[in-house]
């Protein structure tokens, strides 16, 4: 049976397997993605990363599509793919013209469970995600959010960032990474959402008929972990090279599923406009936003900006800004902490609230031409809430008040709860001359 | 496949209006009724090419100043007119031309063509703004010189046009932009910013005779012309290997670019240097490249090789981002992957797989209103033509493996290259 949200379908099959789809003809293609309900919040210390490692070994071969074979097939088909590993899942889709999507269902229902981690592979991949996360450090955005992170949450895994600590992703086993896998990638732990050019029962019907036969995996472990109350500020330096300095500041956020999120969604746009709704981008510029006049406007900053994720478990309502030459991280953080206790302190505007509503009606708007994007706020929303939480995400927005706004802000933006972070550019001088010549 | 789309067909002369109105714009318009939003991109003849050499990043810097204030309305009431409604306006300058991108919900077209045409007939350069703006592009300055990424990039852009305008940053250095004057940008707009071969598109849910009309309503009575641009000198291939290595201690990684100035947009060389370059450096995970480098060795997260033809000949590159012991390893691969598509003609089957993606992608990218506005000022800037779209799979089916190789062999010289690398332990 199938449940009706607007123009969304959901559907569970008898193997677990989690089924959203939405039809939209706009042009001939389709978007297919399978969600798996694990990410750096299901990993323990000593793996971490190990959720983005598995991920990238999905695209090193199965016996029916070896090493090399799948990518070449998706993209000889003029499609486009990718994999994306984030705090609470990992999930892979395929964009193509919609006469070749069966193609997108072929390949991942096999490797839901038949990748080979090959262990040559493996370890050739190894260096590719050290590679990856050396590159990271290059940005010292990076370096500086992944510490902050670490402060912010002592007891969840949230701690570490999904990239994972090197030390770990040096000593990390093929076994390790197989095992994870075995215990995660099951269609009990997993959501297909698709959005595009094609029939919902027809669909349906492919779906059941690739995927339905899967069999059900283990029990996944629950993350139990909570956080604890945070009883006052933390401080977070990190030094590193160049000459320009950062802030960042995070305080716990409501989860996806609490009526907070919500109050806390228009609160993000009037401090920091409103975000995009694409998955590549896109959002309002935020030069009429509270905390450009009051940071980019005087001059303290050259960026200012806020932001929250929908997640699973409360995870960080984040404000950063970039320190311009000439000024300091005091004088920056001293404009952001103003900016902070005004909002708790003063009601918004109606005018600010409308605006916020506004804003984002049109994201979403702009992002219903792209069946890409729609078939990923599908999954993400049923990975970290329900469908039901996109569908009626527009109306739940324009219920929100002036005053839920403050409550909101008062609950969450304490001073206690906050987590200060501050990159400081120095020169440490560890590596100079470097070994390679 | 259903058969109910409401842009069924490739966009071509049918459906694509082109207009030019009498002051030399040029306006093309398409209908997507998909979504009740709207796009308007475009472009006007001002850019890098056009700056003083001692003012470089002028062009930039003056199309930053563009939302700062208008005759009409300050730098906060154009944002928040803007921003209140979700759209977007935002203006940048590149090496021939400043292009301009707006988005808006439908209901709101005429609000952003009205700011579009604030800002580009009108802009009062307020002293104040001009400060502030000065100071975020020198935080950019700053922020590059410790980014291996862009120091690689840039470096490989000076030795790939040495003593040429294309060689130059198009954000400028700190030098050049401390002596931008306020005379300086209002001269700089005076002098280049026209309506002569402007062009605007207009993508989205409204008819396009209708567009068209807007578009006259808001930017038909602007006159002027801008002056001739003068013959460029030509661009000489690299006579030998030009190399240059930048120090970034601390970092973790060092980023590679490896290439050469290769050949205009509309030289007939191109369509097979396109397809070499997908064979190369893009197809499924990067092409060879990505075989090679990423999957085989396991050295790289990013490795990768691009052709961005322009009206001159724009260089050929590629690049990669490796840990700092294997530099070398990584520039080897990077001139085995060039030999052998030089000494091997590309077997057939490879050949038809880039193909089929150079073919096959075309209906994502004409998805959106945003992707179709992009490939219709292409046609516009490279005067492809109406039909160009529709031509593109014969095209490129027609190419042949010895094509490929004849590219490879012209361009890709590896006794002769461009190479720069920026990161830790990389000598200065």
């Amino acid at each position: 049976m199938s449940d009706v949200y607007g123009d969304i379908r959901k559907t569970i099959l008898s193997n677990g397997l989690t089924v959203v789809l939405r039809e939209m003809h706009h042009a001939p293609v389709a978007s297919f993605w399978v969600w798996y309900r694990v990410g750096s919040r299901n990993e323990a210390p000593g793996i971490t990363g190990i959720s983005h490692w598995v991920e990238h070994m999905l695209f090193k071969g199965t016996p029916t599509y070896p090493q090399g074979q799948f990518d070449k097939l998706v993209a000889r088909e003029g499609g486009v793919f990718n994999g994306m590993t984030w705090i609470d899942f990992t999930t892979y889709f395929e964009t193509l013209p919609s006469d070749r999507i069966d193609l997108a269902l072929r390949v991942e229902s096999d490797r839901m469970v038949h990748a080979e981690f090959d262990p040559e592979e493996t370890n050739l991949e190894r260096t590719v995600i050290i590679s990856e996360r050396q590159g990271n450090e290059n940005n010292p955005g990076f370096l500086l959010g992944e510490a902050l992170q670490a402060a912010a949450f002592q007891a969840h895994s949230y701690h570490h960032s999904v990239m994972g600590w090197q030390a770990d992703l040096e000593s990390m086993t093929r076994d390790q990474l197989y095992n994870h896998y075995l215990t995660y990638y099951a269609p009990n732990n997993a959501i297909v959402a698709a959005a595009g050019d094609f029939a919902y029962d027809a669909m349906l019907a492919r779906i059941e008929e690739l995927f339905g036969a899967v069999p059900v995996g283990p029990s996944v472990p629950m993350v139990r972990l909570q956080e604890p109350v945070q009883r006052g500020e933390r401080r977070v330096i990190v030094e590193g090279p160049g000459t320009t300095s950062y802030l960042e500041i995070g305080y716990r956020a409501p989860r996806a599923t609490d009526p907070d999120f919500f109050p806390m969604v228009v609160l993000d746009s009037i401090l920091g406009g409103a975000k995009g709704m694409s998955l590549f981008g896109g959002g309002t510029a935020n030069r009429s936003s509270r905390l450009y006049k009051a940071l980019v406007e005087t001059e303290l900053a050259a960026d200012a900006d806020c932001g929250m994720n929908p997640t699973v478990d409360p995870y960080l309502f984040s404000f950063s800004a970039t320190v311009r030459e000439g000024r300091s991280l005091e004088q920056v953080e001293a404009a952001m902490m103003a900016q902070i206790e005004r909002i708790t302190e003063e009601p918004v505007s109606e005018q600010e609230l409308a605006k916020a509503i506004k804003q984002t009606r049109a994201q979403f708007a702009f992002s219903s031409e792209s069946v890409t994007d729609q078939a990923y706020w599908l999954g993400f929303s049923e990975s970290v809430a329900d469908v039901s939480w996109f569908e009626t995400f527009m109306q739940r927005l324009e219920k929100v008040t002036v005053d839920d706004v403050q409550a909101a802000a008062r609950a969450y933006l304490k001073r206690t709860q906050r987590n200060v972070g501050w990159y400081v550019p120095s020169v440490i001088g560890e590596v100079q001359g470097g070994s390679n010549e | 496949m259903n058969n109910k789309f409401s842009n069924p067909a490739l966009p071509g002369p049918g459906d694509i209006l082109r207009r030019t109105l009498p002051n030399g714009v040029i306006v093309l318009a398409r209908e997507n009724w998909t979504a009740p939003s709207v796009v308007v991109e475009g472009y006007l003849l001002a850019g890098n090419l056009d700056e003083p050499a001692e003012l470089m990043g002028l062009a930039s810097y003056t199309a930053s100043m563009l939302s700062r204030g208008t005759l009409r309305r300050s730098f906060g009431e154009i944002a928040e007119v803007i921003e209140s409604v979700g759209a977007s306006v935002s203006f940048g300058a590149d090496r021939y031309i400043t292009s301009f991108s707006a988005k808006s919900l439908v209901e709101d077209l005429d609000l952003i063509l009205d700011v579009l045409s604030d800002e580009l007939r009108h802009p009062a350069f307020p002293p104040e703004h001009i400060e502030k703006v000065r100071g975020l592009r020198m935080t950019a300055i700053a922020e590059r010189e410790n980014d291996p990424r862009q120091m690689a990039s840039m470096a490989f852009r000076e030795l790939c046009y040495p003593d040429h305008p294309l060689g130059r940053n198009l954000m400028g250095t700190r030098a050049s932009v401390a002596a931008v004057t306020r005379e300086a940008l209002f001269s700089f707009y005076e002098t280049y910013y026209a309506p002569q071969d402007m062009a605007i598109v207009v993508v989205g849910a409204v008819p396009a005779e209708e567009a068209v009309a807007r578009v006259a309503a808001a930017f038909g009575d602007w006159g002027g012309k801008r002056p001739g641009r003068s013959e460029l000198p030509p661009i000489p291939r690299p006579a030998k290997v030009a190399e240059r290595r930048i120090s970034m201690p601390d970092k973790s990684q060092s980023d590679i670019f490896l290439g050469w100035p290769a050949m205009r947009r509309l030289d007939p060389d191109f369509d097979a240097a396109r397809l070499a370059n997908t064979v190369l450096g893009v197809f499924g995970i990067s092409g060879r490249l990505g075989m090679n480098v990423r999957e085989e060795q396991g050295m790289a997260y990013y490795v990768y090789s691009q052709l961005a033809s322009n009206k001159l000949p724009g260089p050929w590159a590629l690049a990669a981002g490796v840990n700092p012991i294997n530099v070398e390893r990584a520039i080897q691969s990077m001139l085995d992957e060039i030999n052998r598509l030089r000494d091997e003609r590309v077997p057939e089957d490879e050949l038809e797989d880039s193909k089929r993606y150079l073919t096959g992608s075309l209906p994502i990218q004409l998805e959106t209103n945003d992707g179709v506005a992009g490939i219709l000022v292409d046609l516009e800037w490279y005067g492809l033509g109406l039909d160009y779209v529709q031509r593109y799979t014969d095209l490129v089916n027609g190419l042949t493996a010895e094509q490929v190789q004849a590219v490879a062999q012209k361009y890709l010289d590896p006794e002769a290259y461009i190479l720069t690398v920026a990161g830790p332990g990389a000598k200065g």
